[in-house]
């Protein structure tokens, strides 16, 4: 039984040796998608950081708010602010036309008489509370004029990412309340004489992360993001070289051999999954020691092990066998080899999209969320995310292990199942 | 004789089929035959032969392989026969030789007996230059005579060959021919199928004619000739029984 285990594991690496399409697939192709995506994802900070997004303002106001808001943007240091296009101060509708055609991400109008209509909101407003504790006599007599609220207008590029759009909002919102609090300062320091500055920039109230569990307190990172989950949708695509296996060896007529000597089929599949298990194991470690040794030449942060290979190889043979069970499934099923490779390629698109390993579980809608939970790459990433950010040990991942080996007993009974049901018809 | 293959009423209906593939076939082959299954295309020949080796299930009827059947028995009878299929059942990108251990080895032969058993083999089908050179790069008659050892690595009792001269030149068919007859007086029962008819009337000592799943005629190649009217071959004896008439399968 070892012996045809053995020749069998040796067949399956033969045949993968001499097969270089498949593996530049199995191995080179998981790093450059790792290093690709940890890259973009690591530099899409950067980006904010580094390279200037040009932002159209149209001014109205032309007074001490609109510069206010001018300093702000240029203050981020991301923002290249323009008010001129064609040597054409930009108005409204020349800045809405520009950017809905793609030309700018964003633009924001500023409203006419905004810092004036605000000082008088703001006046009235502080006259009225003074007046109430008496210190502001003549408030009552005061005629309370109608200001209307104001708008600050932002246009956004259709094709903006809403994270993005998001991200911009959420810092304008931000800086017109910082605004509005200064002038509010401002005005309570005016009316009441004070020599005392209250308009201090020292934030009472500041952040701080706090790491669960980590010794050396090193706060998770991007390649610790980024690493477990592109190591999992480079695992799971081996469903792709391998049910292509099963199915030339059904189309080439070697499975007809195979079938009627005396080696239980079962055998030859073992030999299949322990193969295949090696090469998961291979490209994880692989990408591991990209991401140790090359990723911090590359200028991106260093993953942090210590103390978890075990755990995380233990892990990776896991979901290296839920894929291995799928991929045989797929295989079994399949009747060619063009059936079997898009869709194996799609559905471990699927696997990933429903796991979590683009848009976290949490922000996915409600059902998403729940069907995300039947996605074996979505238990294998809670494992990595277990292991690497939240320092859990063999007893922390032991669902996500159980749930993995049950899936692919699953996905082996039913294939074998199949398989013998078709031979029965 | 004594019966090595005894098959009674066996039908093979496939799922969503419109007729049975085959159907009330009653044959019985004795030990150390070369038997030839004869017939048109869609005829049931490779759908007989699937089912004596366990590849399909039969719909009814039963077989006994050497007195086992293959519901109770179905590893101890792999370990006796031997497989040849229609396709070249061989992984193109490994050698010969590697793909003759693999499939020795799934027989459990090992170290030097089949190493040895691979070389003696090679030598006697004229390929052991060729042994260490990948499959791929051989020429049809070479894939057959390397498909043809695979099968018997493991000296089986029984052999069933489909069509295993299909696609190769005279000279590759006439060692293969040769071989099988040396095969065959060193005691191995032979079942094939062929549409090859001289091939067929020079190799077989008995022959069914089937057609529609059913079995028209046999006996041994003179006796048919005998038995049909106005035949002069067995080409004349297929023709008279299995009509003119094209047989185009999809």
């Amino acid at each position: 039984m070892w012996y045809k285990l053995l020749q069998a594991i040796k067949k399956e690496f033969l045949l993968l040796k001499r097969d270089i399409g498949g593996l530049i697939t199995l191995f080179v192709m998981p790093i450059v998608l790792v290093i690709t995506v940890t890259l973009i994802q690591d530099s899409a900070f950067q980006v904010v950081s580094e390279t200037k997004i040009p932002v159209l303002v149209v001014d109205n106001d032309n007074n001490e708010i609109s510069k206010a808001i001018h300093s702000q943007l240029q203050e981020t240091g991301s923002l290249e602010i323009i008010n001129q296009i064609d040597d054409q101060t930009v108005t409204e509708e020349m800045a809405k036309n520009a950017v809905f055609k793609g030309k700018y991400q964003f633009a924001i109008v500023i409203p006419k008489d905004l810092s004036k209509d605000l000082n008088k909101k703001v006046s009235q407003n502080v006259d009225q509370i003074l007046g109430e504790f008496g210190l502001e006599t003549d408030s009552t007599q005061t005629v309370i004029e109608d200001i209307p609220s104001k708008e600050i207008k932002l246009y956004f590029d259709p094709a903006t990412q809403a994270t993005f759009k998001n991200g911009i909002i959420n810092a304008i919102d931000k800086m017109v309340a910082q605004i509005e609090t200064k002038a509010i300062y401002s005005t309570f320091e005016d009316q009441m004489g004070s020599e005392i500055s209250l308009n201090s920039n020292d934030k009472f109230i500041s952040f701080k992360e706090i790491v669960p569990n980590l010794e050396n307190d090193a706060v998770p990172n991007s390649v610790q993001h980024n690493v477990p989950a592109w190591t999992l949708f480079a695992i799971f695509f081996i469903i792709v070289p391998l049910s292509i296996n099963l199915v030339k060896e059904k189309n080439q007529g070697t499975y007809v051999r195979l079938i009627t000597n005396p080696t239980p089929n079962i055998l030859l599949i073992l030999g299949k999954t322990a193969t295949y298990l090696i090469i998961c194991l291979i490209q994880f470690y692989l990408i591991l020691a990209v991401a140790l040794y090359l990723f911090p030449q590359m200028g991106l942060p260093q993953i942090n092990v210590d103390g978890k290979l075990i755990n995380l190889s233990i892990l990776t043979l896991f979901a290296g066998l839920a894929a291995i069970g799928l991929g045989i499934l797929l295989g079994t099923i399949a009747k060619t080899q063009e059936q079997a490779a898009p869709f194996g390629s799609t559905f471990v698109v699927i696997l990933a999209a429903l796991g979590g390993v683009w848009i976290p579980v949490f922000a996915m809608p409600t059902v998403m969320q729940f069907i995300s939970k039947i996605s074996p790459m979505n238990w294998a990433l809670n494992g990595y995310y277990d292991i690497m950010l939240r320092n859990g040990g063999i007893k922390d991942i032991f669902p996500e292990i159980l749930s993995l080996f049950l899936f692919f007993s699953l996905m082996l009974a039913i294939a074998l199942i199949y398989d013998k049901k078709k031979r029965f018809v | 004789m004594k019966a090595i293959i005894k098959i009674d009423n066996l039908y093979k209906k496939y799922k969503n089929a419109d007729f049975f593939s085959v159907q009330d076939l009653s044959l019985q082959i004795n030990q150390g035959e070369i038997y030839g299954l004869l017939g048109p295309n869609g005829a049931g020949k490779t759908t007989l032969i699937s089912m004596l080796c366990g590849l399909i299930m039969p719909t009814t009827g039963t077989f006994l392989i050497d007195g086992l059947s293959f519901d109770k028995n179905s590893q101890q009878i792999k370990k006796f026969i031997g497989v040849v299929p229609q396709e070249y059942a061989l992984y193109p990108t490994l050698t010969a030789f590697e793909n003759l251990v693999y499939f020795g080895s799934m027989y459990g032969l090992k170290g030097t007996e089949l190493k040895s058993k691979i070389n003696i083999l090679l030598e006697r089908l004229g390929l052991l230059p060729f042994a260490h050179k990948r499959i791929e790069t051989f020429s049809g008659g070479m894939k057959r005579r390397i498909n043809l050892i695979a099968g018997l690595l493991h000296q089986p009792k029984i052999l069933f060959l489909d069509e295993p001269t299909v696609g190769v030149d005279v000279q590759s068919r006439n060692v293969i021919i040769e071989f099988l007859k040396e095969l065959n007086a060193s005691g191995t029962t032979i079942i094939y199928t062929s549409h090859h008819l001289v091939e067929a009337a020079d190799l077989c000592t008995q022959i069914a004619i089937i057609d529609q799943g059913k079995i028209f005629i046999s006996g041994t190649p003179s006796d048919l000739v005998n038995q049909t009217e106005g035949a002069k071959d067995l080409e004349d004896v297929f023709l008279a029984l299995t009509g003119n008439q094209l047989r185009d399968v999809v």
